[in-house]
């Protein structure tokens, strides 16, 4: 297992991690491939646009519907859950969800864990914490797998291991797996992850597996996956284990249909996955197989605070689909390790200043040319650019009383901060407007050569001579 | 985001919102479009105190200094006259953000909402107001459009950039790869994240230089800044002349359709 | 105060006082989804769980165990986990034995012989509940009977679904059975077999679960 701690990287090393990848051109022609392919994937999915908005209205009514609700939904979640034998657990933060966890398997003496894929778990390093107990945490998903062997962390929500060639992954293999020859066939490499985990499955104690829907009325736990590691992970051991977050819930089982819908065919392009896994009790009396015992692990780590605030709790409405990411200028130059945090990309850039706290993300938040490609993809109409724009302002403005989110404020300069006000004062004075743009026409020639950063890879700017509101006046007096 | 508007019939008169970068940086740009309208029989009002719409201090997070300046900006235009804006990120910034500003201040809401119904993306007026069918004087040529994203996505302006350019009759309209794709301007995004800017514009020069149009039309100077600067930058470097020109589409517009007249 | 209270305490403070109407979901499948023919509907089923690289195969009420042992017999397979009690598990195990196909059964608890699943069961039977045409879907509750692991483990998985048993959608399938008034233990939509495209996009089948899924569709005639 890893050797050292993979602990989320603040975000000042941002701007180095992004460079090293956009100067690197087979990472930058790698990534441009993986995206371009989930791009079109996608839009073969949705050739009709009336009826992607109309799913995409229904889609986002369904998701603020039960967040409006969210607390009493929560209440009656738990209700049937326990109706149903299902024991469920609230976290408020990741160190409390590691130790329900790992209580709960410390309590059945156990050793061995498979993981199904969970960004939750990967949210609270829940693998760090049991390697410290002494929990061997297998990831079972083939790409959370691969990254686990590499000692690294997912760099997509959905494709964990995006960045990885066939090569890379062929030469790992043969050096971590005993008895592994090279081999880059893909349904070679696919094979060899296959035995191994296969025993696994048999052997492991718990399984652990993150949750897509959670169904309220019916206290249901829903799952969506291509490989059957999920199916896996959360039938073969005597325990199943799932973490959530607070705000992946529904109230009507109806819900369902066009949230999964709209999930697999942006994530994927697939009109659906393979496995759709809908778990509502542990195994009855007269079952034969399934677990004795089955957990909800309900995590909140700063999605209350999102949810405090009315434009903020819309980031609450992600179902996880990842197509921010595939469509994004930004990540598809930089890749997910760039970022940091454990969700990259858009999404990871609005959701985890309620995890971190601004102080460690506020420098994320400029990562964003504000194109709109994210807003204009999400198939819950989450308004990713305009909330950037207000974890700017949350980010930068001067540190007050009652904030919003954590961490407000951390990205306060009195420089800049005066560079603004100084802006504005021009900018809404009309005579202070024509005076220093005049001079800037009349001196531009004296603009220097390098501009900071714009100058790195563009020519400097120089002011025209004549301003448009000069050369009007000469048209009209002529 | 709404790209719908209801055309309003032909206006006698028109004001002109420049744009901060149009006044000091392309005023060619800004004096062509006026050009154009002009010609169209309307009369351009250029309110002398117009500055800028605010929108690098809105999307850096600085909403106080931006409603500042767009308060400013509420006061010029007393006339109910559509408000014509050379640029589309502009344009989409008074259309879509004044609104939600002034959220918290009822008059000035009301003064937003009611400018904002006025607010028209330069192309799209020619298009959706004018019915404006440019009679091609120029010879044969290629150019490539690029679209800026909050045009695109908040004014529609793709559409009615391609259907301007498709009317002239000599003039072919090359295709580039990942023609939607943003430039990698973004305001204060090019100067806080130079890396990523720097190779968004790498690769959206490279797009348009590989569909081989002699030159490149935006109707955005956010845009134009970016990848012109940075095409010539990159043949200054090769010690070449410069590859990829560009202009204003109301330039362009302007000199194929036989100039003021 | 535990964690949940102090939890839903913060979310109660913040929560609108009146939620949005209820979103119509069944307005929005009846605008956009039409309700096709029997015949349509397989025939959609049948393409699109064929693209998902399953195997499909028309067969009788009278014929369909002989295409059962055609279909294993063409895989060298001579073994076959199936359902005692249910109908086409006794089918199985009268018609199969006879012809040379071993017939083991789920009667035990996985604990008493997990090994044995998961290394020398090659293929298995079970049936599907329903289908769903839109996306070539099959509809498993699995039961004592037919316990959840039987479509999951062995790398033949081979499904009898009876065609008359086909929904148009999901959505149609969940609410014409009333699912909302409660669930099995476990309910499962199966779209094809397991397969991955973790590495460099690439597709796999067989990543975890069954490496070949064989549809049985019952017709009244084939």
């Amino acid at each position: 297992m890893s050797e050292h701690t993979l602990h989320f990287k603040p975000a000042e090393g941002f701007r180095a991690r992004s460079k090293a990848v956009v100067d690197n051109p087979f990472l930058r022609q790698s990534f441009r491939g993986a995206m371009d392919f989930l791009m079109s994937k996608r839009a073969a999915q949705f050739p009709d646009p009336e009826e992607l908005e109309s799913l995409r209205n229904l889609g986002e009514a369904i998701r603020q519907y039960n967040l409006a609700k969210l607390p009493d939904l929560l209440e009656r979640l738990e209700a049937n859950l326990t109706r149903n034998g299902i024991k469920v657990h609230w976290a408020e933060t990741p160190d409390e969800a590691n130790a329900i966890i790992l209580g709960i398997i410390q309590g059945h003496g156990a050793t061995r864990m498979v993981k199904g894929k969970s960004m939750v778990s990967e949210e609270i390093e829940l693998n760090h914490a049991a390697e410290a107990a002494g929990i061997e945490a297998l990831e079972s998903d083939m790409g959370e797998y691969i990254v686990q062997l590499a000692n690294e962390k997912p760099s997509h929500i959905i494709m964990p291991a995006i960045h990885k060639t066939k090569e890379e992954i062929a030469r790992l293999f043969h050096e971590k797996v005993p008895g592994v020859d090279y081999t880059d066939n893909v349904d070679a490499l696919i094979q060899i992850g296959r035995n191994v985990l296969r025993r696994k499955f048999q052997e492991a104690e718990i399984g652990l597996s993150g949750v897509n829907f959670a169904v309220a009325e019916t206290g249901t736990l829903c799952l969506v996956e291509n490989e059957g590691n999920g199916r896996m992970c959360t039938t073969a051991p005597a325990v199943h284990i799932a973490i959530t977050g607070i705000e992946k819930i529904v109230e009507k089982l109806e819900h369902v249909p066009p949230l999964l819908s709209l999930l697999t065919r942006s994530a994927t392009g697939q009109n659906i996955s393979t496995y759709f896994n809908m778990i509502s009790s542990p195994r009855k009396p007269g079952e034969k197989d399934g677990p004795e015992e089955v957990h909800l692990v309900l995590l909140d780590n700063g999605r209350s605070q999102a949810y405090a605030d009315e434009q903020l709790r819309k980031t609450l409405q992600c179902i996880r689909c990842g197509a921010c990411m595939n469509h994004c200028p930004v990540y598809t130059r930089i890749g997910g390790h760039a970022y940091g945090t454990t969700y990259p990309g858009p999404i990871g850039k609005i959701v985890s200043p309620h995890m971190l706290g601004l102080d460690a993300t506020a420098g994320l938040t400029t990562a964003s040319s504000l194109c709109g490609a994210c807003g204009e993809v999400c198939p819950v109409k989450i308004p990713i650019p305009d909330l950037l724009i207000r974890l700017r302002s949350e980010a930068f403005s001067a540190p007050h009383a009652n904030p919003a989110m954590r961490g407000q404020g951390a990205g306060h300069s009195s420089l800049i901060s005066a560079i603004w006000r100084g802006w504005a004062l021009v900018y809404r004075s009309p005579a202070l407007y024509r005076a220093v743009s005049w001079l800037g026409s009349r001196f531009g020639w004296l603009m220097p050569s390098r501009q900071g950063a714009w100058t790195t890879v563009r020519e400097p700017l120089r002011p025209a001579p004549k301003r448009l509101r000069d050369q009007l006046k000469e048209r009209n007096k002529a | 985001m709404t790209i719908a508007q209801t055309p309003p019939g032909k206006p006698a008169d028109v004001y002109f919102f420049a744009t901060c970068v149009v006044d000091q940086f392309y005023p060619d740009a800004g004096m062509d479009a006026i050009t154009l309208l002009e010609r169209e029989g309307i009369r351009v009002h250029f309110p002398e105190d117009q500055t800028c719409c605010g929108q690098p201090a809105y999307t850096s997070g600085f909403h106080d200094e931006a409603r500042q300046v767009a308060a400013h900006q509420l006061t010029l235009f007393p006339e109910d006259w559509p408000i014509v804006v050379p640029s589309g990120s502009c344009a989409g910034m008074m259309k879509h953000h004044y609104p939600t500003l002034f959220a918290a201040d009822p008059v000035r809401k009301a003064q937003a909402e009611k400018l904002s119904a006025r607010v028209w993306e330069f192309t799209r007026f020619l298009v959706d107001v004018l019915d404006f069918k440019p009679q091609d004087c120029g010879s044969d040529c290629t150019v490539v459009l690029h679209t800026s994203c909050s045009a695109r996505r908040e004014m529609g302006v793709h559409v009615s950039g391609r259907q301007l350019l498709g009317g002239l009759a000599q003039v072919t309209v090359a295709q580039q790869d990942h023609e939607s794709e943003c430039c990698g301007f973004g305001g204060t995004f090019s100067v806080k994240q130079p890396e990523i800017s720097g190779a968004m514009v790498e690769d959206k020069v490279k797009s348009l230089k590989a569909t081989g149009a002699e030159r490149v039309v935006s109707a955005d100077c956010g845009c134009l800044m970016n990848i012109l600067g940075h095409a010539a930058w990159k043949d200054a470097q090769e010690g070449r002349p410069p590859t990829l020109p560009g202009e204003h589409i109301a330039t362009f517009l302007l000199r194929r359709t036989g100039g003021a007249k | 105060m535990s964690a949940r209270d102090r939890i839903l305490a913060r979310l109660n403070r913040s929560a609108p006082q009146q939620p949005p109407a209820l979103p119509d979901v069944g307005s929005w499948y009846a605008t956009h989804r039409s309700s096709e023919t029997p015949a349509d509907k397989a025939r959609r089923f049948r393409h699109y769980i064929e693209l998902a690289h399953a195997e499909v195969h028309a067969v009788s009420r009278n014929n369909w165990a002989d295409t059962l042992h055609q279909v294993l017999k063409a895989r060298g397979i001579d073994r076959l986990l199936v359902a005692e009690g249910t109908p086409h598990g006794d089918t199985a195990l009268d018609a199969l034995p006879p012809r040379g196909i071993e017939c083991s059964v789920y009667d035990m608890a996985i604990e008493a012989w997990k090994s044995e699943m998961f290394t020398a069961t090659p293929a298995s039977l079970t049936a599907a509940r329903a289908a769903i045409a839109e996306t070539g879907t099959l509809i498993l509750w699995p039961n004592e009977k037919e316990p959840r692991l039987m479509s999951l483990v062995p790398p033949v998985h081979i499904v009898l679904l009876d065609a008359s048993n086909i929904y148009n959608t999901f959505f149609e399938a969940m609410t014409a059975e009333a699912w909302n008034n409660g669930l099995p233990t476990n309910a499962l939509l199966v779209s094809g077999p397991s397969k991955t495209a973790d590495i460099q996009q690439t597709l796999a089948y067989g990543a975890h679960g069954p490496k070949e899924l064989i549809v049985l569709l019952l017709g009244e005639k084939a």
